[in-house]
């Protein structure tokens, strides 16, 4: 198996499903059956080579980069094709090929008006290749191109597919549908953090010496002391500023609840589950390591715009009407939670972090699906016309139940254990920052349980419970249908198995968070 | 007169763990791991295969419980001949040096737990089988109350901080699908909510405690934490009395200690065995429990002493202030409900006055005798269709068997000699009195009145509850009959419980119960009565005694309810009780719908037009800008971003308008044909 470990299975998962697009786009347009059935192929190959990773993977050395490869690419600028995974990519690319996976199967028979399977495919492969590549890239330009990449596919996948109705945006005249608003506000935020991103990945080339994009190197360099002081003030926030917008992180938010509540299912699915976990994965890769001594000095900020985010987003999800606005607000929230343990610096809170990205991607990833499918079936994602779903779709009602239950952090499922130890870490952060600052966020960040709760609640209760009302009476409701089930249940299991026994992400995480705390921070 | 001259608990020198002499339990404390985890499998099993079975999951159900209740009864036998420590765990997680596990811990306090719970759960689970018959959502309702048990198993037999908050907070779910198990109706779901937040609330201050002791002493093992209080651990002294207090926040919430005891009465929207198990062994006493667990945190001088203050006044407040609204209820099972809260006052006092025994003891009497009074108050519901007292009366005649199981619960509850409340509750007043003597100055010393006091009030409710309930003219609608053998058994059961159940602990005569609960990993120094405090004793029983005999008096005969109810009606004291002190209101007008409403809008007002006013404030400057520049020349990008584009308004324009014709694949084409070059890229330099 040596072609697989020396680079060939990480690239293969990243790159399948850029070849499986360009088999969809040759296919004629009419025949849906065989463009689902190669995407089908090439996003299972994609995730069953990333289950092979899991096996190849040597987990008592978490901390290593494996499988990974190191070739020349562009040489007239020194970037590398350099790629490799550790424990705390691992369970990111895992996470990524397992949501393709079952957003193609969902797509199965759920096709967004304008239909138009084929397209609609590869996007979602092309997407594919741009999270997984991301996950494992260990070059800055590289990282660049595949953080750039998930862009467009999402661009098109809101633009075309998203929600039609007409909406009225305060301060202009004219209406425009949601979904070109949406589009473009999420294009052009993202471009817009993109762009100071890669002014700082342009300032840390430079001041390297000798230049490199190489995170590993510069990681070495920035831990020796090179890029301090005011230039790493101005690069950490440059990066920061391109990653925050991904997260996002209060107050630079408002394109998601726009963008979640216009695409489509599938597209809500993707761009909470993994899309957001980019610009947190990328903190954790390249902020945290490569500036160490700025990310000390700007922790205490991050941590209070993160319990901003955490009670922010609670209240905004109390005075939604929205199905899929409120569960879009909920995820401000929810990173609220991983940014903040981020900002501890500790092992406790990275390890936290990482947990809590995961967790938030198959909980919010599973609540869009449901969500999405119930206003399929009703035409409305208006909570106040729904209402008596349990009677109506029990399944659904149920799994929907479940699922709130998982992201309101219920211990025993997964979204528990990314919520308790932030607030763990954030009682004892990393030594010097101000444990003032960090202890009130604890107690802030618990209190945002609390919200979290009753919007949840509420939200079931105006949903699920009581009386179906007169509108829909005499309907005929399809319960949940074998696609959907097929889609949803790997992720119940998933919910369950992580929070009965997180040992699955710690296992793999805590070898690797442990030293880069050691080695970035001396702690 | 028993002024224990026992010393407040300091063992620092390592023998003293073993001077108990207590054994490992062998293979039947090996194997307790089973009994959170029959109930819980066999959750799932009803779920998924409940609806098959003749009895429709019921049986999967009640052989949960009737393993725990033997299982629990077996090692209450084994710990009575001889105490019992054994803690197995297993490893789910290292983080850095933190580990998490799963365990199961097997000592005095939990085995008391197992045994109650499997006993109660056993009565409570055969008399739904009645109860319940008919209900639209029978499976799913054994399937969510063995869930509710199998998690207050969970959180009891843990042997760690962590897997106390998963069971805590499973106990509270389980709770909230129970009390709105009947969610067709809002009102229910507002209870359910209410539950559910109002200890989600108190959760915040459980977990803030979990975090500082867990940090402060790296573990979360409940035997690393009395280990270091043991050996006066300094870290842990510095955080005692917050980590102390915090712990004690999370405890008031579920066992719904004033100002968070609003949930509990509402929580009577659920079906009357819901209520029966959670105001008896489940739920209302894992804030009791877990008081019990950290207990040496509070005894300990050292320690968070000063929060045992804090936790006796707590304590008398409630036994006090909601006793007092009991009187004022019609509905029955309110009744109930606000004495529930005033019996875990009691509970509370006594662990505020360092009375573990007392406090553990009269746990395990109301557990009995609360659990019946509300079998048999369900009983009457059953047959008049009514939750309203006014709706009954004269049901003795009707309904012997809930009757006299009913007035032996009341007896229990009221403390009358020689039934189980009895026992416990002057095991409690003699604590307290222990406590005013050695430290607890004043504030014990008028607690100690105050828990006379409600020993009238919980004589005087119960027996306006039993006159207006089973004496007079029925009131109520059609003719009602006594409750299937399927609910009269377990009534008879818990009845003859709550008679001998106090005879586990007589002062002087036989102590066994403080023996019990004793076996812990560490000796538990507490105030326990070594002989009868006759001069207490005959306070407790006098007060009870005047209670019943003043409610008879108002009560008794054939008089119209409502005039009875006038007969009470005292200007401001009257109306206040009845508007539960205002709390409430305060709660739901003051906090919840202010949050909800104009705090929520506002947030989300501010989002659209003040955030987003910056975002679409820039789109449209650049647009703006965009019409200037060029003008005429692209009049329809700009049409179509004018609202929201920012610099890139012309292009984002055009590239919609390829997307919208069906041109992906022009696009799809270049990225592939990038990407294409990278893989190119590769192959040759690989």
């Amino acid at each position: 198996m040596d072609w697989f470990e020396s680079g060939w299975g990480l690239s293969l998962i990243v790159f399948l499903p850029l070849v499986g697009a360009a088999f969809v786009l040759m296919l004629p347009k009419a025949q849906e059956r065989v463009a689902k059935w190669v995407s089908l192929g090439f996003v299972l190959a994609s995730f069953g080579l990333s289950v092979g990773v899991l096996f190849a993977f040597d987990f008592d050395v978490t901390e290593k980069f494996q499988l990974g490869t190191d070739l020349t690419w562009i040489p007239s600028i020194g970037s590398r094709f350099h790629i490799g995974i550790d424990g705390i990519s691992l369970p990111m690319l895992v996470l990524s090929t397992f949501i393709t996976l079952l957003a193609v199967v969902y797509s199965w028979n759920h096709w967004p008006e304008p239909h138009n399977p084929k397209a609609f495919l590869a996007l979602i492969l092309v997407l594919a290749t741009g999270m997984n590549g991301t996950f494992v890239a260990l070059d800055l330009v590289l990282f660049f191109i595949f953080f750039e990449l998930v862009l467009l596919p999402m661009y098109f996948m809101i633009g075309i597919w998203g929600d039609r109705t007409k909406m009225r945006i305060p301060g202009f005249k004219r209406e425009v549908e949601t979904r070109l608003y949406a589009s473009i506000k999420f294009f052009l935020f993202t471009l817009f953090g993109s762009v100071f991103m890669l002014l700082g990945f342009l300032a840390l080339y430079f001041k390297s010496d000798p230049h490199t994009f190489d995170m590993l190197l510069l990681a070495d360099m920035g831990q020796m002391g090179v890029f301090t002081g005011t230039f790493g003030a101005w690069v950490f926030a440059a990066i920061f500023l391109g990653f925050a917008v991904k997260v996002p992180m209060w107050p630079l938010h408002t394109w998601l609840p726009d963008a979640h509540t216009a695409a489509p299912t599938v597209g809500s699915v993707l761009l909470a589950a993994i899309l957001l976990k980019l610009g947190t994965y990328g903190i954790i890769r390249i902020s945290l390591p490569i500036l160490p001594e700025q990310a000390q000095v700007w922790a205490p900020w991050i941590a209070i715009l993160a319990v901003i985010a955490i009670i922010y987003g609670s209240l905004a999800c109390l005075a939604q009407t929205d199905l899929k606005r409120l569960i879009a607000f909920s995820s401000v929230g929810h990173m609220g939670f991983v940014m903040l343990g981020i900002s501890t610096l500790t092992d406790i809170g990275i390890n936290a972090a990482i947990i809590g990205m995961v967790a938030h991607g198959v909980i919010t990833g599973l609540l869009f699906f449901v969500a999405g499918s119930m206003s399929h079936r009703y035409h409305t994602r208006e909570m106040s016309r729904l209402g008596g779903n349990m009677k109506l779709m029990p399944v659904m009602g149920g799994i929907l139940a479940f699922t709130a239950m998982a992201s309101l952090g219920l211990p025993g499922l997964a979204g528990f254990w990314g919520e308790f130890m932030a607030l763990l870490g954030s009682f004892s952060p990393l030594d010097g920052l101000s444990l003032g600052v960090f202890r009130s966020a604890m107690v802030i960040g618990a209190i945002g349980t609390v919200l979290t709760a009753g919007y949840l609640l509420w939200m079931l209760q105006k949903v699920n419970l009581g009386e179906p009302s007169e509108e829909w009476s005499g309907q005929e409701f399809h319960d949940a249908d074998g696609f959907e089930l097929a889609a949803w249940v790997p992720l119940v299991i998933a919910i369950l198995a992580i929070g009965v026994f997180p040992k699955i992400i710690f296992g793999a995480t805590d070898g690797a968070v442990v030293h880069l705390v050691k080695t970035a921070f001396g702690g | 007169m028993t002024y224990l001259a026992t010393s407040l608990l300091l063992y620092a020198e390592e023998g003293a763990e073993h001077a108990l002499e207590l054994s490992d339990g062998g293979l039947l404390a090996e194997w307790a791991w089973l009994i959170p985890i029959v109930p819980l499998v066999l959750m799932f099993a009803i779920v998924f295969v409940g609806k098959r079975l003749p009895q429709k999951g019921w049986e999967l159900a009640e052989f949960s419980m009737l393993f725990v209740a033997v299982y629990g009864v077996a090692l209450f036998v084994a710990n009575a001949n001889g105490g019992i420590h054994y803690e197995g765990s297993i490893e789910i997680a290292r983080i850095g040096s933190l580990v998490l596990e799963w365990g199961w811990v097997v000592d005095g306090l939990s085995i008391m737990m197992y045994a109650v719970v499997g006993v109660v759960g056993l009565a409570v689970f055969t008399y739904a089988k009645g109860y319940m018959e008919g209900d639209i959502r029978f499976t799913w309702f054994f399937a969510s109350f063995t869930l509710f048990a199998g998690a207050m198993l969970v959180l009891v037999s843990a042997p760690n901080l962590v897997q106390l908050i998963v069971g805590w907070e499973l106990v509270g779910v389980a709770s909230y699908l129970l009390i709105g198990h009947w969610w067709e109706d809002h009102e229910n779901n507002a209870a359910a909510i209410k539950a559910f937040i109002t200890n989600k609330v108190a959760d915040v201050g459980l977990i803030i405690g979990v975090i500082i002791i867990g940090v402060t002493i790296g573990s979360f093992r409940f035997s690393d934490v009395l280990e270091a209080i043991a050996n006066a651990d300094s870290g842990l002294i510095q955080v005692a009395f917050w980590a102390g207090l915090m712990l004690f926040i999370g405890a008031m919430g579920k066992s719904a200690q004033f100002p968070f005891h609003v949930w509990l009465p509402d929580a009577m929207a659920g079906p009357t065995p819901v209520s029966s198990l959670m105001h008896a062994a489940t739920m209302v006493t894992a804030g009791v429990y877990l008081l019990g667990r950290m207990f040496p945190l509070y005894q300990n001088e050292l320690f968070a002493v000063d929060v045992k203050t804090i936790i006796i006044i707590v304590g008398a407040l409630t036994l006090f202030l909601t006793g007092l609204i009991a009187l004022v209820q019609d509905d029955i099972k309110k009744v109930l409900a606000y004495s529930t809260l005033s019996q875990l006052g009691y509970m509370t006092v006594a662990m505020g006055a360092g009375a573990y025994t007392a406090g553990l003891f009269h746990l395990f009497t109301h557990a009995f005798f609360k659990g019946l009074l509300f079998l048999a108050a369900g009983s009457v519901i059953h047959a008049v269709h009514s939750n309203n007292m006014s709706d009954m009366g004269g049901l003795r005649k009707f309904m012997p068997s809930t009757y006299w199981t009913f007035l032996i619960g009341s007896l229990a509850l009221a403390g009358i000699f020689p039934l189980a409340g009895f026992w416990s509750k002057d095991e409690i007043l003699d604590s307290i009195s222990q406590d005013a003597g050695a430290g607890g100055g004043l504030v014990a010393s008028v607690v100690l009145v105050v828990a006379i006091a409600g020993a009238f009030i919980t004589a005087f409710y119960m027996a306006r509850a039993v006159y207006l309930t089973f004496y007079g003219e029925y009131k109520g609608e059609g003719q009602p009959h006594e409750s299937p053998k399927i609910m009269t058994y377990p009534l008879i059961g818990l009845a003859a419980l709550s008679a001998v159940a106090g005879f586990a602990n007589m002062p002087g005569i036989f102590t066994g119960f403080t023996d019990w609960v004793g076996a812990r990993i560490i000796v538990m120094g507490d105030h326990h009565a070594e002989a009868i405090n006759f001069l207490l004793a005959g306070a407790g029983l006098a007060a009870a005694a005047a209670g019943i005999a003043i409610g008879t008096r108002l009560w008794r005969g054939d008089r119209d309810t409502q005039a009875a109810r006038d007969t009470f009606r005292i200007p401001v004291l009257y109306p206040l009780l009845e508007r539960k002190y205002y709390i409430d209101d305060f709660y739901l007008r003051g906090i919840v719908n202010t949050t909800k409403g104009p705090i929520a809008r506002a947030i989300d007002w501010s989002n659209t037009y003040v955030l987003d006013g910056v975002v679409n404030g820039v789109g449209a400057g650049a647009g703006f800008m965009a019409k200037i520049v060029y003008g005429g020349i692209d009049q329809r990008g700009i049409d179509l971003a004018i609202n929201a584009a920012a610099a890139a308004t012309g292009e984002a324009g055009e590239q919609l308008r390829y997307t919208t014709t069906g041109r992906v694949q022009q696009y799809a084409w270049a990225l592939f044909a990038g990407t294409i070059l990278l893989v190119v890229g590769f192959l040759i330099f690989n």
